[in-house]
């Protein structure tokens, strides 16, 4: 494992390297010390959270940066709940003026159901945010001609879907994954949808550059047992990928030689 | 002092005027290092929220991070 991490290269995604390939998320956990410890245990750096209003009632308390030292941890600002372009916009600004960097997981979603993007709102978000100097990391459907769009658009990354945001169904089509990560020049992380660690060593033996989850640990019953199971599923996922798997054959192929068989 | 009449965060509120948007941080406690401040759909960096005055009928927005994915 070690030798086979040491031929791999860093992901650098919009000028910043990192050694982690495992983003996490910081919502719907049971309670602040149980995030931060499963964080930890991910072994992620980059880590995303959301911007909303202040409750003015009970303030000192809600901001996650009591809990995330932002010297630690990467913060990738997110626009999640934004269903228009001009709304994601607002809010992107909103979290870059937060003064962490001016990275952006961009999500315009198109329907409350399925919180599935609206790839039309998204390469419009995605052209004004490039112009205004953002790095735009772009939340997108498993759709090949939807991230070409975005990556022209000047995105630093492009992260496809798995399946639904907290639905836990794993990597619906892996082959949408696979071309996507072929076609495209620019990094591609898969946003959203794995359930468990075998989900994730999946998606990472497709090639992709890493993979962003939030639901799956959170909502994990042992949340830090979760958190080191997908971090090992990432790294096995991925070494896996630059193993190169042996051919599917429909047939087998003896692992013990005929020859020399006592008769 | 006038009260000033604004819409925070959705809500009205009445505060003490004269103000800036430094005195309604202080007067709502709030540490603007770990807020964002949008005034009437503006956003004012933070070197700048001792300086600007706010208005009867104002918007403001006051923002942070919170868990997401």
């Amino acid at each position: 494992m070690a030798t086979a991490s040491m031929s791999d290269t860093p992901l650098t995604l919009g000028g910043r390297t990192f050694r982690s390939r495992l983003m996490v998320g910081t919502g719907k956990y049971r309670d602040n010390a149980e995030m931060v410890a499963a964080i930890a245990a991910s072994g992620a750096e980059v880590v995303t959270v959301a911007v909303r209003r202040v409750d003015l009632d009970r303030t000192r308390e809600a901001s996650i940066l009591h809990h995330l030292d932002p010297q630690h941890y990467f913060l990738l600002a997110n626009t999640a709940g934004c269903f228009t372009a001009d709304e994601a916009i607002r809010y992107a600004r909103l979290g870059r003026e937060a003064g962490f960097n001016d990275f952006i997981k961009l999500e315009v979603i198109g329907d409350k159901e399925t919180l599935l993007p609206d790839a039309a709102g998204l390469l419009e978000a995605a052209s004004v945010l490039v112009q205004e100097g953002f790095q735009v990391l772009a939340y997108t459907n498993d759709d090949l001609i939807s991230a070409l769009r975005l990556e022209d658009a000047g995105c630093a990354a492009v992260m496809p879907l798995a399946s639904p945001i907290g639905s836990g169904l794993g990597m619906i089509n892996p082959f949408s994954i696979r071309t996507i990560k072929r076609r495209l020049s620019v990094p591609v992380i898969v946003d959203a949808g794995v359930g468990t660690a075998s989900d994730a060593c999946l998606v990472m033996e497709q090639g992709v550059d890493g993979i962003l989850m939030n639901t799956a640990l959170a909502e994990a019953e042992h949340p830090v047992l979760m958190a080191a199971a997908m971090r090992q599923a990432v790294d096995a996922g991925r070494a896996a990928f630059l193993a190169g798997r042996m051919p599917k054959r429909e047939i087998a192929a003896p692992s013990s030689p005929f020859h020399g068989m006592v008769g | 002092m006038a009260e000033l009449t604004l819409t925070i965060n959705g809500g009205t509120r009445s505060v003490p005027g004269p103000a800036t948007l430094a005195d309604l941080l202080s007067h709502l406690d709030l540490d603007a290092r770990t807020v964002v401040v949008e005034h009437n759909r503006a956003i004012v960096r933070r070197p700048h929220l001792e300086a600007t005055p706010v208005a009867n009928g104002d918007q403001v927005e006051i923002v942070h991070f919170v868990g997401g994915g």
